[in-house]
């Protein structure tokens, strides 16, 4: 058995987007020994990937050149997937196993969207909002595509500007927001200065794209037409996505396109605080005022305690930091700045909050899990999520539920029961490093509302 | 370090810009990243790894997630059945 490379500091940051790369550019510069972990081959999350909208571009620089000359130690490329005792975490990459030792923990996992089943979202080039951005910033060539972006969020917006600024012909945004909820998302901007900024930025940007509230992709159509001619073994390559029906404002509207981006806003990453032994309440990892979950020595920051954004996750990101090194007073310091952010989190929430209808998107053969093709009809037998996957699998493939969870979290109000070592599949011959008998860690129902 | 990469996804070779992902050489060839339990055609979801919808056979090795993988040249890419 290979027991894997061991290395020690005394502060383990996890997660290299804003939150995590403030909290040990912070902690370093006091001082400390820190390292920073990321299952992506460079720091940055999602919206510093690879050169980000121009908005943030400055921020993301003057960070990362923080992190560099605080002497931050930097292991991307590996990705936790379990704690065997209390100070130690392994971690997957692709040479191999690490035992990463630590005395302080910030947990800066981030956030992923999510996603909504409805008709032919499985579909090829059907992919997330951020997904398909995601793509483009990997090389995907989008010039003169012609592209739907759909969901809700503020995301929306800034893919469909990113997009665009790559040569997309963005056919519409459709956001399920109402008018009038993004209206009162509109003055409330105004209280805060460096968002209505960036937003007149973008509004600048997003000149010229049609934009539909109240509106959402009902239908995703497959090219039948290139059916016939897509005989023998490469029939598959040619089931891919022509066109979306959209639900505009109440009236059903069909539109061509190469891609159907579609999110719904954001959910937390939460399975490793979880698996930890953090608390979790109303969804999001549970902190007191400087960061710190319920588990000592294990702070977090960033979109697993409330969806906020980058300004707010920096802001925790550098409490965290501060924190965990002692200096409690400098980090007392940002507590009113981060509270300004927090309200403009609790107005991103009100604004984007999932409208019922959307529950009656998914019909009966609607897959929702798609590791393990569960259709609805299969999942209405059920009354909760632990009788689900014992009856039907869903959320028993390698996504462990990470995007069927949060799914049947809006369609049944199902809420997760437990996550279980590991968080991420792994190979066989680093499971060998877990010991034999690890317990489930169970989230108690009063802890989830 | 050219500007273009071949790497051949279901055995056809596909010209991808350096530093492109395995997920997108496939999408650029119209190939499904995999065929899912019931026989569905598959591609890149989620773009950061979490989903899983990407994974394919690269090099031989099943169940990559393509979408966390740089393509090098003369990489063999395949549908994961």
């Amino acid at each position: 058995m290979n027991n894997g490379a061991r290395q020690g500091f005394e502060i383990f940051v996890i997660g290299g987007g804003p939150a995590g790369i403030a909290a040990a550019a912070c902690a370093a510069e006091a001082g400390a020994q820190v390292a920073i972990v990321d299952e992506n081959l460079t720091l940055g999350g999602q919206i510093w990937r690879g050169g980000t909208a121009e908005a943030d571009s400055s921020d993301a620089s003057h960070w990362h050149s923080r992190l560099k000359t605080a002497g931050v130690v930097t292991l991307c490329g590996k990705r936790v997937f379990h704690q065997p005792e209390a100070g130690v975490l392994l971690a997957e990459s692709a040479d191999g196993l690490s035992h990463l030792r630590y005395r302080t923990l910030i947990l800066a996992t981030g956030a992923r969207e999510r996603f909504l089943p409805f008709p032919g979202w499985t579909l090829p080039n059907v992919a997330g909002a951020g997904g398909l951005q995601a793509l483009v910033k990997s090389g995907l060539p989008i010039q003169c595509k012609q592209v739907v972006v759909a969901g809700t969020g503020p995301l929306l917006l800034a893919v469909a500007s990113y997009l665009r600024k790559h040569g997309a012909e963005i056919v519409l945004i459709c956001e399920q927001a109402s008018w009038s909820k993004l209206a009162r998302f509109g003055i409330a901007l105004f209280g805060h200065a460096g968002k209505i900024g960036q937003s007149f930025q973008l509004a600048k940007e997003l000149k010229g794209i049609p934009f539909a509230a109240n509106s959402w992709p009902v239908i995703a159509h497959e090219a039948k037409a290139h059916e016939e001619k897509a005989q023998g073994n490469n029939a598959q390559g040619n089931r891919v996505l022509e066109a979306v029906t959209i639900s505009r404002a109440g009236k059903p509207t069909t539109l061509k396109c190469d891609y159907l981006a579609c999110g719904f806003h954001l959910v937390p990453n939460c399975e490793l605080p979880i698996l930890l032994g953090c608390r979790i309440l109303n969804g999001y990892v549970q902190v007191n005022d400087f960061q710190e979950t319920s588990v000592e020595k294990i702070f977090c920051a960033g979109e697993p305690t409330g969806i906020g954004g980058v300004d707010l996750a920096l802001m925790e990101g550098q409490i965290a930091g501060l924190a965990a090194v002692g200096r409690r007073s400098e980090a007392q310091a940002l507590f009113g700045k981060r509270e300004k952010f927090r309200r403009f989190a609790r107005i991103l929430e009100e604004t984007f909050r999932l409208r019922p209808e959307l529950r009656n998107l998914p019909s009966d053969d609607t897959l929702v899990c798609r590791c393990e093709d569960v259709p609805l009809s299969r999942l209405r037998e059920h009354s909760s999520w632990r009788a689900a996957k014992l009856h039907t699998r869903c959320g028993m493939g390698p996504c462990q539920g990470r995007i069927c969870g949060p799914a049947t979290e809006f369609l049944f109000q199902w809420n997760p029961d437990s996550i279980r070592p590991p968080v991420f599949p792994a190979r066989v011959e680093n499971l060998a490093a877990m010991p034999a008998q690890s317990q489930p860690r169970s989230v108690a129902p009063a802890e989830l509302e | 370090m050219p500007n273009e990469i071949i790497v051949r996804v279901n055995g056809a070779p596909v010209s991808v810009p350096a530093g492109a992902t395995v997920a997108v050489a496939m999408m650029m060839a119209s190939q499904p990243c995999r065929t899912s339990v019931t026989g569905e055609p598959r591609s890149t979801l989620c773009g950061m790894g979490i989903c899983f919808e990407c994974r394919a056979i690269v090099n031989g090795i099943p169940h990559s997630r393509s979408c966390q993988l740089p393509c090098e040249p003369e990489m063999d890419v395949r549908t994961d059945e």
